[in-house]
């Protein structure tokens, strides 16, 4: 994982009030790629020299790469299914580089680039949707539970969590990714109770991607989703979610607030699911193409193109290196991911139960013997 | 050796376990200052601090789903839920979070919750108060469910269920609060999984588990006025259930009746007649049978002696594996 992002002392920045908030997101970028000013947001990323920038941009261009493959592996029978996270890259990589690596996330099914930054290995994060596996890593190795696909189920885990690092009297912070959908859980009503009550350190990190599969966002909320959150305690950042600088922003912020005691903080990154909802799914049935061509144009990546084109940062040679960087990753995902081999049958029953179970231990013994008279087709 | 109440009992193994391991947290409603609504958690926040004690949101969802984050964390919750009937809000997280992240993540994390949930009727109370939600989560792989009839199993197994590894549904029978008993806290436990012969007998196998267990004993005692001797057993664990006891038992006697409160329909009961069928087939000398609450929901509490199985409803399944006159044969002498 690379280092050196994620942290900007409280020295050097803008106090933000979190308790005043208008509907407008916040932006530093905009579609254009031109750098907007913002009094109370600027400090925040005015540490990111040009290397950070253009590792920013490398890891939006390699997750989109990634998930691009994911999709075709899909079509090619090596994926059983796949939830393409295209157009969220900004909102995800982001928020995640701002962490420490002893922070905690808790995400749902769609965060590929939160989990690219958080150091999982592209095949891993494909082992559920080729069949091989329930989940894909260690949590503890990366710091990042494996997705939640009951919606909004994470939120209170994470709150959980942040519970626990408050007992152990430390300051990392637990952040609990999910969607607008998931807003109308009512775990995720539970967990900013939670939070709110105990003040704990965790991060409400919402992407508004304006659909639930096929229920615009309106049919969750009249109001933006950002409103919801004061009517808990907690203070909530609207951020314009395809701008990667304000994002991080943002999320420097609420991270800085938690980590310091001031409890959590709810940020809805406002952006677009450019893809289907997974692979099965027909989003011609339902969307609004016109609104489709309007945020195409707000591409997160086009942008900070732009930007850092503006900057002279694009040179032949930067774009060669994260050219290579994402057909490298891109071709050792594919061989990584084609040779994920199938379970054996028999681990079937294996952890289910962390201590022996009699009753499980007995089923086990009866399948493992039909298995091997069947096998075996001795009588 | 100690008398103490039921209730009593469990708070005395909640207070141990706090003593023994400082990642042991209780959560709940009203457990803090008030002690519970049954004052199991009595004093316990006075003694170990709110950080420990935690009186959380009535939200039971919230409390099971924040428990899993603790977890993750190193902690080790024991939540309680207030009443049976208020578990369902937490079934998600129970099912198929609690229940499943250990297979899940291949064995990578560990969720050793214990959720304590009062259960059961006969205590006049109304509607959601008085369920026997077991069942389904015996149903669900992941999870183990117990259930203590005595002060000193409740002692004894609420600390092995927050010592366990896997998350542990802890189900307590709140008519038994009350009930007092010798409690040994340095005995040595039956394993938490073990099923335990709480009186020997020849002639039937009475199998029961928690409210219900101390009707059954009533039940044997009165059948040896007939001549009968029945030998009940103690399930304690209903996830796993010890199934190699009770073959033992039916083996010897030929004949079983199991009782529980819950709804016969997808109950334990027919579990366990399954396995004993399969597995004692040649030594049953009559069909396995069941005395349970009835397939409706619990009524209200003028109505609830019909639906809690006693003693002559125990006694009348025991005359029908007995082939003894009975409810469904009628009196042959008039």
């Amino acid at each position: 994982m690379r280092t050196g992002l994620s942290e900007k002392t409280q020295s050097t920045v803008s106090a933000v009030d979190v308790s005043s908030r208008t509907d407008e997101p916040v932006q530093l970028l905009t579609p254009e790629g031109v750098r907007t000013e913002s009094v109370e947001y600027d400090s925040w990323v005015e540490d990111l020299s040009d290397d950070d920038l253009l590792g920013l941009y490398q890891d939006m261009v390699v997750v989109r790469r990634f998930d691009n493959e994911a999709t075709a592996l899909q079509r090619q029978g090596q994926l059983g299914l796949w939830p393409p996270s295209l157009g969220q890259e900004a909102a995800q990589i982001g928020s995640a580089r701002a962490l420490r690596k002893e922070d905690f996330v808790f995400t749902s099914y769609r965060e590929h680039g939160v989990a690219y930054v958080r150091g999982v290995r592209l095949e891993d994060m494909t082992r559920v949707w080729r069949g091989t596996a329930n989940s894909g890593w260690d949590p503890f190795t990366v710091n990042m539970a494996t997705p939640a696909v009951i919606i909004g189920a994470q939120t209170l885990h994470a709150t959980g969590y942040a519970m626990g690092v408050q007992r152990d009297g430390a300051d990392s912070v637990a952040v609990a990714y999910f969607g607008d959908g998931a807003t109308s859980q009512g775990d995720v009503n539970e967990a900013m109770i939670f939070a709110a009550s105990f003040k704990a350190p965790v991060i409400f990190f919402c992407q508004n991607n304006q659909w639930a599969i096929s229920e615009p966002v309106g049919v969750q909320t009249v109001r933006p989703i950002a409103d919801r959150a004061p009517g808990f305690g907690i203070p909530s950042i609207r951020v314009d979610g395809n701008d990667v600088l304000a994002v991080m922003a943002a999320m420097r912020v609420a991270l800085e607030r938690a980590r310091t005691g001031g409890g959590a903080t709810f940020i809805e990154a406002v952006t677009y699911r450019m893809g289907p909802h997974t692979t099965s799914d027909d989003p011609s049935r339902y969307e609004d193409l016109t609104e489709r061509e309007e945020w195409a144009a707000k591409d997160p990546i086009q942008r900070l193109e732009r930007y850092l084109d503006q900057l002279g940062l694009l040179t032949d040679e930067a774009r060669a290196s994260v050219k290579a960087a994402e057909d490298d990753a891109a071709k050792r995902f594919r061989a990584a991911c084609i040779a994920l081999e199938d379970p054996e049958p028999m681990t079937i029953f294996d952890n289910v139960y962390a201590e022996p179970h009699s009753g499980l231990e007995r089923q086990k013994r009866e399948y493992a013997a039909y298995l091997s008279y069947v096998e075996g087709g001795t009588r | 050796m100690t008398q103490m109440t039921l209730s009593k009992a469990i708070g005395a193994g909640l207070r141990r376990a706090l003593q023994d391991d400082d990642h042991v947290l209780l959560m709940g409603e009203d457990i803090g200052e008030l002690g519970g609504v049954f004052r199991v958690t009595d004093g316990l926040k006075h003694e170990f601090g709110p950080e420990r004690v935690i009186d959380t949101p009535l939200a039971e969802s919230g409390i099971v789903g924040t428990a899993i984050g603790l977890a993750f964390r190193g902690y080790r919750a024991v939540c309680e839920i207030q009443f049976d009937g208020f578990i369902y809000p937490a079934f998600d997280q129970i099912v198929a979070q609690v229940a499943k992240l250990h297979a899940r993540t291949r064995g990578a994390v560990t969720v050793p919750l214990t959720l304590r949930v009062p259960y059961g009727g006969a205590i006049g109370s109304v509607e959601h108060h008085s369920e026997s939600p077991e069942a389904y989560f015996a149903h669900t792989a992941g999870l183990r469910v117990v259930t203590p009839s005595t002060p000193q199993d409740a002692y004894s197994m609420i600390r092995m269920a927050i010592a366990s590894n896997d998350p542990v549904i802890y189900f307590e029978p709140k008519r038994r609060y009350w009930s007092k008993g010798e409690v040994d806290l340095e005995a040595v436990p039956l394993p938490l999984d073990k099923a335990r012969i709480v009186r020997e007998g020849t002639d039937v196998t009475l199998i029961a588990y928690g409210p219900l267990v101390a009707t059954a004993l009533d039940a044997a005692e009165a059948a040896t006025d007939e001549g009968i001797s029945i030998e009940v057993i103690d399930l304690r664990s209903l996830s796993p259930i010890d199934f190699d006891t009770i073959e033992d038992s039916v083996n010897k006697t030929g004949r079983v009746v199991i009782v529980h409160e819950a709804a016969q329909f997808g109950g334990l009961g027919g579990e366990i007649a399954a396995v004993v069928t399969d597995r004692c087939f040649y030594s049953l000398e009559a069909p396995p049978q069941r005395v349970t609450g009835l397939n409706v929901p619990y009524p209200p509490a003028k109505l609830e002696d019909h639906f809690v199985p006693d003693l002559d409803r125990m006694l009348d399944a025991v005359d029908r594996v007995m082939g003894r006159e009975n409810s469904l044969t009628g009196w042959s002498a008039r």
